[in-house]
């Protein structure tokens, strides 16, 4: 009677718990996990990128220095920064992230504009197909930006409302994670044309 | 009570009915701009279809007449999580997608496909394969190039496995199906009498544990019954059984409701596999 007591208890504590959002929680911030995974490489798959573009680039626009300097120094920058799990919840290193990243895009964006003035390198097979491979992350970095602030408003959510907020503070202690914002820089992502 | 009904109906009504933006996906080939001459069509469906018998890749083929201002990524994208192309798991899907009034062409890959039909790839087959007939107006012969290239590409990448296609785990999962039974045979015999309503609880709840989780403790069984029964009252009183026969009016009502929106399958006709999208690809115009 006893031992069957104390199973009731257990099974009453298993239902419990599952009732307050532990396990939500802890799956929610996997997610963002798995999502902010997903930027980091796209955003890595761009800055390798970059070497090849700029090289190119070069040879055909030698009068362009100062575009391609700007290029090579944000993406310098961008490289400079640990983009670590710990920053999604220090707004202001996510901030620091964020904008680092957005430099980068507007220095893009400037050196695709001056590419227009030169015809014979919007010819070279080369070139186009760094185009294409720079296109295609930007919209990778797009879709896995969209992604990812999708999770992170369902962690925050499930964080926040009751009974898992209670639940949060008790035991797991999980940190509101920063969404982007639309910045600036993210919104003049290179346009690039044909 | 009536209202009560008519809400619980609306909150079961399928999510995809907003997403207006995204056109029904009714096989390979979906040309609702009109571009391709009936004969191109029916040979690209037969190749695409032939093709994921052997390969298990997934290419489908959509033209719209306009983008109506969306951006041509934004729409893809969204299109491709939608349609889930390709297989679960491999995720072996490829989407052409041309929007005949911006003049845009786009193929969208799926992860698994990434590694052979490159950003590089894709932007080289609609610049140098599709654009130029398009150019002519010879869409045709544009699209069936696009295609056959693409899937030049992608060939011997992933094979179909031996015993064909599984049709088993498609859509909600079993557990839901059998919820949603257990609730409409609550709510039938809970019009007979609130008692069996909760019988049918007691009964129903512990077998669908049991049928998802095989090997739970007799005891935890109990406890689930008694959940069951109490949820099964619930359930009744909530529908308002419990008189006589004159009642059951209310349980086909609900039951009717959720025939129509089917479980079951797909239909017998083409559907995507729950192919993922990371928004690979390239875009081009013409």
């Amino acid at each position: 009677m006893k031992k069957m007591l104390r199973f009731f208890t257990f099974a009453m504590l298993l239902t419990a718990l599952s009732g307050c959002g532990y396990n939500t929680m802890q799956a929610n911030e996997e997610a963002v996990l798995a999502a902010w995974g997903d930027v980091e490489s796209s955003y890595q798959r761009r800055a390798d990128l970059i070497p090849n573009l700029v090289e190119v680039v070069k040879g055909y626009a030698k009068h362009e220095a100062e575009t391609l300097t700007a290029v090579t120094e944000a993406r310098a920058k961008v490289g400079t920064i640990q983009a670590s799990k710990d920053m999604l919840s220090d707004p202001q290193a996510f901030s620091k992230f964020q904008q680092a990243q957005g430099e980068l895009s507007g220095a893009l964006s400037r050196l695709m504009v001056v590419v227009e003035r030169y015809p014979d390198l919007k010819a070279n097979q080369n070139f186009l197909d760094l185009q294409n491979q720079l296109e295609g992350t930007e919209n990778r970095i797009n879709v896995a930006r969209v992604r990812y602030n999708k999770v992170v408003q369902e962690f925050n959510t499930s964080i926040r409302v009751f009974p898992n907020s209670v639940t949060n503070s008790l035991l797991l202690h999980l940190a509101r994670k920063e969404p982007f914002k639309a910045e600036e820089g993210a919104k003049t992502a290179p346009k690039i044309k044909f | 009570m009536k209202k009560l009904l008519l809400i619980l109906l609306v909150l079961f009504v399928p999510l995809h009915v907003f997403a207006l933006d995204v056109p029904p996906l009714r096989g390979h080939v979906n040309d609702y701009a009109g571009v391709l001459s009936p004969s191109a069509a029916q040979k690209l469906e037969s190749q695409l279809a032939s093709f994921e018998q052997t390969d298990s890749t997934q290419i489908v083929v959509l033209t719209v007449p306009s983008l109506e201002g969306d951006s041509l990524e934004d729409f893809s994208i969204r299109t491709a999580e939608a349609w889930k192309i390709g297989q679960k798991g491999k995720d072996n899907g490829a989407m052409l997608i041309v929007a005949k009034e911006e003049r845009k062409i786009r193929i969208e890959v799926g992860w698994g496909l990434e590694g052979k039909l490159t950003d590089l790839v894709s932007g080289r087959i609609i610049r140098n394969e599709i654009a130029p007939l398009f150019r002519d107006g010879n869409f045709d012969g544009g699209i069936e190039r696009g295609v056959s290239s693409i899937m030049a590409v992608v060939k011997g990448e992933y094979s179909a496995t031996p015993n064909g296609k599984q049709p088993e785990k498609r859509g909600a999962p079993p557990v839901f199906g059998l919820f949603i039974f257990f609730l409409v045979a609550c709510v039938f015999l809970g019009a007979i009498s609130k008692l069996l309503g909760g019988l049918a609880g007691a009964v129903g709840l512990p077998l669908i544990a049991s049928l998802t989780f095989p090997g739970l403790a007799g005891l935890v069984l109990i406890v689930i019954a008694v959940i069951g029964f109490l949820v099964g009252l619930f359930v009744t009183f909530l529908f308002g059984g419990g008189g006589g026969f004159g009642r059951s009016g209310g349980g086909p009502f609900l039951g009717g409701g959720f025939g129509g929106s089917s479980y079951g399958g797909s239909g017998g006709g083409f559907s995507g596999e729950g192919g993922g999208f990371g928004g690979g690809g390239a875009s081009g115009d013409w």
